[in-house]
């Protein structure tokens, strides 16, 4: 089967595999991106994060039952922690979202985290291209947390939501920071659970205080997934945020600067894959070990001198 | 770097889900993805589900006695869509008299009650292409 | 003997302990503590804790004869394929000696769906008989008088609608309801925790259940409203003491609910009943059984302020737990469930059904079933075990398991209470993944060998496939549609369609006892799954929570 051919026809398996390919670096991904990367820029990015049990799946089922009944079409990305101990993963995202299998207008990936949280973000990016170049009109990328690696990834996104839930005591505290860094727009689930109002008011408040570098404030909206409450309002939130950020040229530095990354991530990891294996090729690897082992000579000069070698 | 991806699903209406989850979690001990549908999955649902996820393997679990109805439909659908490649297993309440026709019918092993979960990883190994 | 003296004693056996295990080691992974004595149990008040058979706090039994009167209920577990062959076991078992029947559904049916639903495909009479229409249930009582027997329904979810269907049976065999013997299980919550045959989110589910209460208060005095059930809980992997925890948690959820929905507990509670697993160790069984009905009578009369003794009674049915038959060497079973039979008897169970021999297998064979029934006949009448009341009473040993068990149950009631009660518990998963840790750790325990289950991994041998297994037809799910149609075709459709009109108009209400609407629209033949399709509508379905 050539992937790309049958992916822009419309082929979910072509799509699927495509995405394996991605996720598993195999040689062929590189020629399957450069031959999709015409073909997208089309799809509108939303970013979904939160601590475990937010309720993430459920809104994420939610909101694309919602766009689906506006006639567009879905492509959803679950990223669920890999264990470290063993590299295997329970991916149980899908469970929430067992009623949209079987829509054909709808797409669902589940991906693990497989311990390389730099190449993750890289890899999911290339695989909301996929997405992208299939022909979905927006495509959720959806993270555990808000740490690092979820900033990371969300940054292939065109908007950011966080969701919270209350009655979550300290574990807000401590993510804080980063909510403010990264939500464009904020739901707090469940908020038929007692401490919703409240969970609210601190959120205000840690807005009113961060001095906003911009004029969007971002809105929090109250929302009870399992009971399809507070569903509109989201939506409305975030196609806000997109006018916004479309109409302020947000959203073209945005992807220019996505862009950059974009290339400057495959820059990267060609560059350093194609160092690494011509020193290990040509037994110069081992023999530079040694030599720092031994102080002999140092990471830093060893580098100068490779760069020196092979990028004249 | 590829990893075995295994879809653990469980067709039909049965809601013993103790063995499909213990299953699932040998699975990922043994380094495997697992992606988890849970309960009440049709035969559609658990085809579409492996094709979108690229899975090597579908493994399914039935207390009920429906299996010699839903686990030839499964494989029927998976084959339909394309991924010929597909390892499907099945596990659960099964007489060893149903065993030679759902083979047949393209389940490559069954699993029955006492079975070990070091037994399932390896034939996992060594059977997934 | 004084304590210090048995101390004395006891340091001087350590002692010899010592020298024994240093020549023989004991056997690995065995209990921590090697011998119990009094001062075991020097802390518990006799009176207090144990006290008396049919008195607070129950610890000894709940009636003051037991079985010196007469004998548990002998319910076998029956049902598959169409109601007319049902009818047949059921009448069997009647003959055979069995005091009671317990109906086992199909899985459509326990889902609220009718046979033709293409959900329903491959499922119609596998583990139970397929029940569409007043019409089916008619043909599963056929000459049995519901008047005399005592029919206990393994139904949750659409419970309400199965014992409509059961008292509109009897209004045509002319038993006036009041006089209606039986029980329904109708507990949704262990179904969200283990067994997974749910339909409607918690909220509402508790409502119908809480319009049981209400209604069978008032008019079926005689039936039991809710089998409070860690049957299921236990078979989905948890331990003795996490399945009288979680069980009693539910069971505080529903006198809450019912409470609040201003019924006085001493109305209903009388009713309540639960239904326990017998598991293979028999003494720590033993131990769970007196446990529960001492925490249980605690709960309602410190919690609830039941004043009513028959309020603080925790009256159990039990099944052998069908988890612990093994596929190999089937007849091993019938030992296994002889011991859990003599540990359910010895526990003090109000009623019993016995698994067969075959049943990791298939359904249970006529021939098999006999069995197991006489296995109960045999503890009965022969054993000795049922002559004396709570015979292990006063062994050091049970009576300290028996305290362990109440203390680790009150710890995860109180940790249950701290989320919020059984309801947040089980939507947060707690519940669900201390069930599956504890599954996870006992297959984990099987596999490494250091739990030993005979003729699966230990003595094993070669065997043959073994022969005369059940099998239902695949032609009874077809049957099961064609009967389905001719019934439909036969009915008043416009009153069938008024009376699911009605119905839905009262689910809007919340303050609607859902039970005459549900009455009603049985007797005009509207089947399960449109009545149950009706309630879907406006209450929508639950999703499942998965936290492996």
């Amino acid at each position: 089967m050539d992937i790309v051919e049958e992916l822009l026809k419309g082929n979910r398996l072509a799509l699927s595999r495509a995405i394996t390919a991605i996720e598993n670096e195999y040689d062929e991904a590189m020629d399957i991106m450069k031959k999709l990367y015409p073909h997208t820029g089309h799809a509108f990015v939303l970013g979904i994060t939160g601590p475990p049990g937010a309720g993430k799946s459920t809104l994420t089922d939610k909101l694309a039952r919602a766009y689906r009944a506006q006639g567009k079409t879905v492509g959803i990305i679950a990223i669920d922690p890999t264990s470290p101990f063993t590299g295997g993963a329970i991916l149980g995202d899908r469970i929430r979202m067992n009623g949209l299998t079987t829509d054909e207008g709808v797409f669902i990936r589940s991906m693990g985290t497989r311990g390389s949280l730099g190449g993750l973000s890289h890899k999911t990016a290339d695989a909301v291209k996929a997405m992208d170049a299939f022909g979905k009109d927006i495509i959720f990328v959806e993270t555990v947390g808000v740490g690092q690696s979820e900033v990371d990834i969300v940054k292939a996104a065109d908007t950011t939501m966080v969701v919270l839930i209350p009655g979550m005591g300290d574990d807000i505290q401590a993510i804080k920071a980063g909510i403010l860094e990264i939500g464009d727009v904020f739901t707090i689930n469940k908020a038929d659970h007692d401490g919703a109002d409240k969970l609210v008011r601190e959120m205000n408040m840690m807005l009113d205080l961060d001095g906003l570098m911009t004029d969007w404030r971002p809105p929090i909206q109250k929302v009870i997934a399992s009971q399809n409450e507070g569903i509109t309002e989201t939506i409305e939130n975030i196609e806000k945020h997109f006018k916004y950020i479309s109409e302020n040229g947000i959203l073209t530095k945005r992807r220019t600067e996505r862009s950059k990354n974009e290339m400057l991530d495959v820059l990267h990891s060609n560059i350093g894959s194609y160092i690494t294996k011509k020193l290990v090729e040509s037994g110069k690897m081992d023999e530079y070990v040694e030599q720092i082992k031994a102080r002999e000579t140092d990471p830093y000069t060893v580098v100068s001198n490779v760069m020196k070698d092979m990028l004249k | 770097m590829a990893k075995v991806r295994v879809l653990v699903a469980k067709p039909g209406l049965d809601g013993h889900d103790r063995g499909a989850k213990v299953v699932a979690r040998a699975l990922r001990d043994a380094g495997f993805e697992v992606i988890y549908t849970g309960l009440r999955q049709t035969p559609e649902q658990i085809a579409e589900a492996a094709l979108q996820e690229d899975v090597n393997v579908v493994a399914m679990s039935i207390l009920s006695g429906a299996h010699p109805h839903l686990f030839p439909k499964v494989v029927n659908l998976i084959r339909e869509k394309g991924m010929d490649d597909v390892l499907i297993i099945g596990g659960g309440v099964i007489p060893e008299t149903d065993i030679p026709a759902l083979k047949e019918a393209g389940i490559a092993e069954v699993f029955t009650p006492g079975t070990p979960t070091g037994d399932i990883v390896e034939f996992i190994k060594a059977n997934v292409k | 003997m004084s304590n210090e003296k048995i101390q004395a004693g006891l340091d001087k056996y350590n002692a010899s302990v010592e020298k024994a295990i240093a020549k023989f080691p004991e056997r690995a992974n065995l209990p921590e503590q090697r011998l119990y004595t009094p001062l075991d149990i020097s802390e518990t008040d006799y009176a207090d804790e144990i006290g008396f058979p049919g008195m607070y706090p129950f610890t000894r039994g709940v009636q003051p004869t037991m079985y010196r009167g007469r004998f548990w209920t002998m319910r076998m577990y029956a049902g598959f394929s169409t109601a007319a062959e049902s009818n047949k076991r059921y009448r069997y078992l009647i003959e055979s000696g069995a005091t009671g029947l317990s109906c086992a559904f199909d899985l459509p049916t326990q889902i609220g769906y009718d046979s033709d639903d293409p959900i329903s495909e491959g499922e119609v009479g596998k583990v139970g008989v397929a029940i569409d229409s007043l019409a089916d249930m008619e043909v599963l009582f056929d000459q049995i008088d519901l008047g005399k027997v005592s029919t206990s329904m393994t139904i949750n979810a659409p419970a309400s609608v199965l014992l409509s269907m059961y008292i509109a049976v009897a209004e045509k065999q002319g038993v006036p309801a009041d006089q209606l013997k039986g029980t329904i299980q109708n507990d949704i919550l262990k179904e969200y925790a283990a067994r997974g045959t749910y339909i409607f989110p918690p909220r509402p589910s508790m409502r119908l259940i809480t319009n049981i209460f209400e209604y069978c208060s008032k008019n079926v005095p005689k039936w039991n409203t809710i089998s409070i059930s860690g049957y299921h809980i236990r078979e989905a992997g948890s331990t003795a003491s996490q399945e009288i925890a979680f069980t009693i948690a539910d069971g505080i959820a529903y006198c809450e609910a019912a409470i609040k929905a201003g019924l006085h507990i001493d109305d209903f509670a009388g009713r309540l009943s639960f239904f326990w697993n017998a598991h293979n160790n028999v003494l720590e069984e033993v131990a769970k059984f007196r446990a529960s009905r001492r925490v249980w009578a605690k709960v309602m009369k410190e919690r609830f302020h039941a004043e009513k003794p028959k309020s603080m009674m925790l009256r159990v049915h039990t099944q052998t737990a069908g988890s612990m038959l093994t596929a190999q060497q089937p007849n091993n079973n019938i030992i296994r469930v002889a011991l859990q039979t003599a540990a359910a008897v010895m526990g003090g169970t109000q009623s019993l059904h016995t698994n067969s021999r075959d049943e990791a297998l298939a359904l249970p064979t006529e021939e098999s079933v006999m069995i197991a029934l006489r296995t109960q006949q045999i503890v009965a009448y022969e054993s000795g075990l049922a002559d004396v009341i709570d015979p292990l009473a006063g062994s050091y040993y049970v009576e300290a398991l028996t305290n362990k068990i109440e203390k680790e149950a009150w710890e995860y009631i109180n940790k249950i209470d701290e989320i919020g009660g059984a309801v947040a518990a089980i939507e947060k998963g707690y519940i669900q993944k201390e069930i599956q840790d504890s599954a996870y750790k006992w297959q984990m325990d099987v596999e490494s060998g250091a739990k030993t289950i005979v003729g699966v991994n230990k003595f094993q041998i070669e065997e043959e496939p073994p022969k005369g297994l059940l099998k239902v037809d695949a032609s009874v799910g077809v049957a099961q549609c064609k009967r389905l149609a001719e019934m439909k075709a036969k009915r008043d459709n416009d009153a069938v369609k008024a009376a699911l009109a009605d119905l839905k108009k009262a689910c809007q209400d919340e303050n609607e006892n859902l039970m005459p609407h549900i009455l009603n629209a049985v007797r005009t033949y509207a089947t399960l799954g449109e009545i149950c399709g009706v309630m879907r509508e406006v209450f929508g379905e639950y999703e499942a929570h998965v936290n492996l």
